[in-house]
């Protein structure tokens, strides 16, 4: 999954980008499956694998984008992000090796026999009720800012 | 067997996969896919220690609510942030961040 993480930014070409992105996804849902969380496994499968991506895919022909040129590189930006970006590791290394709780192995769990669906629904409806329906006007809002934002000129 | 610390190496790697992304690359679609990446990276550490904070033998299913929430909004904004782009490309027919600097001081 790494690996295709890295691919995501490596590649030349948007359209190989996008589909590495695809495959690290799914490596994500296999990851959450192995950590118990099911419902979450399977909606990062159908939210991000599939229409979160269809859409990339979709704007990059749309926009019919070529593989990047090899252009002159500006040195003094990407060697700052370098830097930055090896400090960063060094940061998460020492914070993930002096972090003690970080050792415990998986905690047994013993299921009410209601299953993860069933739980994350519960938790949704009735302790988040009033998050759910604030999530529920933002996307309404986010689709309405996008047909909006597409439209060739505002009247 | 897997510990916590091994899901958050994971989660930090990946999230700094996106950070260089944002970083280093030029193309403004594909640091939009980096952020993706970067936003997964949270996720990933949520779900760790939802799983790993076990009370009365279940997960701690606050966490996966709030992913829950994460993803969708993270949706949402992936079809606002697309739609600008469009609208970006329209007006100047490029996706690379150096000719985009009309707003530049």
């Amino acid at each position: 999954m790494l690996f295709f993480g890295v691919m995501v930014i490596v590649n030349r070409s948007p359209v190989s980008s996008a589909l590495s992105l695809v495959v690290c996804f799914l490596g994500l849902a296999a990851l959450y499956i192995s950590l118990d969380a099911f419902f979450l496994g399977v909606i990062q499968i159908l939210v991000y694998a599939g229409a979160v991506m269809v859409l990339f895919l979709f704007i990059i022909m749309l926009l019919d984008l070529k593989a990047e040129q090899r252009r002159k590189f500006n040195l003094i930006p990407m060697f700052g992000g370098v830097v930055v970006i090896v400090l960063f590791v060094k940061v998460l290394l020492d914070v993930c090796y002096g972090f003690q709780g970080g050792n415990a192995v998986f905690p047994a769990l013993h299921s009410d026999g209601h299953g993860d669906t069933w739980e994350v629904g519960m938790a949704l409806f009735q302790q988040y009720k009033l998050p759910l329906q604030m999530i529920g006007a933002l996307v309404v809002v986010a689709t309405v800012g996008a047909v909006l934002l597409s439209k060739r000129e505002l009247k | 067997m897997a510990t916590l610390n091994d899901y958050l190496l994971v989660s930090g790697l990946l999230f700094t996969i996106g950070f260089a992304g944002v970083l280093l690359r030029r193309n403004i679609i594909i640091i939009f896919m980096a952020l993706e990446l970067m936003l997964n990276a949270a996720n990933l550490s949520l779900v760790g220690f939802s799983r790993f904070h076990v009370r009365a033998g279940l997960p701690d299913y606050n966490a996966q609510v709030l992913v829950f929430f994460i993803i969708t909004v993270a949706a949402a904004e992936v079809a606002v942030g697309l739609a600008v782009i469009v609208a970006l490309f329209r007006a100047k027919q490029t996706t690379h961040i150096e000719d985009l600097n009309s707003l530049k001081f």
